[in-house]
């Protein structure tokens, strides 16, 4: 147990250091029993709360199961994940290009890039009913308003990345005469991977924030719906099910793309 | 390059120009549905009536207490629980992972529950902020008091400096830099998820109204309130800036 401990430890790239002779346990078992204690405390807690508020974590766990056998559910579940991943897919591609054109181009850093700051700097919560208003309250808001959170980090890390290039490099390309192309390909792409994971990671939690914002805006249709049924009916441990689900998709595409980040900056360390 | 911010400030200004005039010509031909994008100069008149009869102060005032509890909170318990954690290594060792994979799940999934809890009213919204705005407080008070320059800490205890005066002299000063900009974010996610939170479900405050004139179909008024609020955030968003740049000289 105790080795693929150590390894999933390190593949976060952070050292651990066992205390010696200390008598403490390491600080990930500590971390475990952390969240152990608050399982316990919340176990505790619904023992004396209403429970048409609060549901014990094993009522839990059997509404996750009965949940994923309900078809309605599970198709909210599944176009929640594949509006993720169409806003995410739409942004990183759209904010990549548009960076890379900030970050090479002195006119499109002079035109485009004070728009992207205006914008980014814009409050998006006060936009959502606007969205829904104009894209309607299907996947198309969720995934506009995903976008809408996610792209702009995308564009200014790659932008950064694109702009800040060796300007040796850049010297050696030209003297020996590399073409735009070329140069693009071989120098600036490259230079630039490490800010485009960065921006992956960025626009991750984005798209996490604005899809997830506008399902539960929606009521009508998709997860908000579910929520505001299980709230309605004081349902707690559905409600409780739905959103340990939700989290649990929401955590393992942070960690793929932190660990994509994390992998990716050990290759060029 | 000492032209650039005046080159910016003008592109930004002639985009938001140019968005106007877009808005203009294209509700005054009809080429658009007057239902989704509804006229410019019927959005402008209610805006000055928005203005003019003050309708928007008692959401403006249930907002703004909203923001300010759930900063209270977050900024005290933030505080408090990043200290106790930076006292030992080995606690920040325990502590601070847990934490900051905490802040990158998508706490806005809380609310729900938070409103199961707290209703529809102002205590589910305060819930929502203090949660959001309570990770890059903590995280960041661990961070500036764990990372106080070693040598200096060395320094001082060696002197026999007592806990009271390690913290008000060495430590708060080394830290506080961190510390505001923790407090930065933690205001401004606090604002937007409130914002965000009033219009998925309120029953008062600056969001809830957006919603309200969108139910009704009333979009010049929905367009109108939509940039009133977009400028007192950004606004307020200013505001916390300055605030940190002020608090940031007086420590220099």
């Amino acid at each position: 147990m105790k080795p693929a401990v150590v390894r999933a430890e390190a593949a976060r790239s952070q050292p651990v250091i066992l205390p010696r002779g200390s008598g403490l346990p390491g600080p990930l078992v500590a971390r475990l029993g952390v969240v152990a204690a608050l399982i316990i405390l919340w176990k505790i807690a619904a023992g004396f709360a209403d429970p048409m508020f609060v549901a014990p974590p094993e009522a839990v766990a059997v509404s996750i199961w009965h949940l994923l056998g309900e078809s309605d559910l599970k198709s909210a579940l599944g176009q929640t994940l594949w509006e993720l991943v169409s806003a995410f897919v739409i942004a990183t591609l759209a904010g990549a290009a548009i960076g890379l054109a900030i970050g090479r181009s002195r006119l499109a850093h002079a035109m485009v890039y004070p728009i992207v700051l205006f914008l980014y700097a814009l409050p998006q919560a006060p936009m959502l009913p606007l969205f829904v208003l104009i894209f309607g309250i299907g996947p198309a808001a969720k995934i506009a308003f995903g976008v809408s959170h996610a792209i702009f980090p995308m564009i200014i890390t790659v932008a950064a990345g694109t702009r800040d290039i060796d300007p040796a490099l850049m010297k050696f390309a030209r003297s020996t005469g590399a073409r735009t192309h070329q140069v693009l390909w071989s120098i600036v792409l490259p230079s630039a991977t490490a800010s485009f994971f960065t921006g992956l990671r960025l626009a991750m939690s984005g798209t996490l924030l604005g899809v997830l914002l506008a399902e539960l805006f929606v009521s009508q249709a998709g997860i908000g719906f579910f929520t505001h049924r299980y709230a309605d009916a004081f349902q707690p441990a559905n409600l409780f099910a739905l959103i340990v689900m939700l989290a649990a998709i929401a955590v393992t595409l942070n960690e793929v793309c932190r660990i994509g980040e994390g992998r990716f900056n050990r290759w060029q360390g | 390059m000492n032209g650039m911010p005046l080159v910016s400030g003008s592109v930004k200004l002639g985009f938001v120009l140019l968005l106007g005039i877009a808005w203009y010509v294209s509700s005054a031909h009809q080429l658009v549905n007057p239902l989704l994008v509804p006229s410019f100069t019927a959005t402008m008149q209610d805006l000055w009536t928005l203005l003019r009869d003050g309708v928007f102060w008692p959401d403006l005032r249930i907002t703004l207490y909203e923001l300010v509890v759930a900063f209270a909170i977050a900024s005290i318990l933030g505080l408090a629980v990043g200290y106790a954690v930076s006292r030992t290594r080995y606690t920040i060792k325990v502590f601070d992972p847990l934490f900051s994979s905490l802040y990158s799940v998508p706490t806005i999934l809380l609310f729900p529950l938070f409103v199961l809890f707290f209703g529809l009213g102002s205590g589910s919204k305060i819930a929502m902020g203090a949660t959001i705005a309570f990770f890059p407080v903590v995280l960041t008070t661990i961070a500036g008091l764990g990372n106080a320059e070693v040598g200096l800490v060395k320094a001082a205890r060696s002197m026999g400096a007592s806990d009271w005066q390690m913290f008000w002299q060495i430590m708060l000063p080394a830290s506080l830099p961190v510390v505001l900009g923790g407090l930065r974010i933690g205001m401004v996610s606090a604002l937007l998820a409130i914002l965000g939170t009033e219009t998925i479900a309120a029953i008062g405050g600056l969001g809830h109204q957006i919603v309200n004139y969108s139910d009704a179909m009333d979009t010049p008024m929905m367009f109108a309130y939509t940039l009133l609020v977009l400028a007192i955030a950004t606004a307020l968003n200013s505001l916390v800036t300055a605030l940190e740049g002020f608090a940031r000289q007086r420590i220099a």
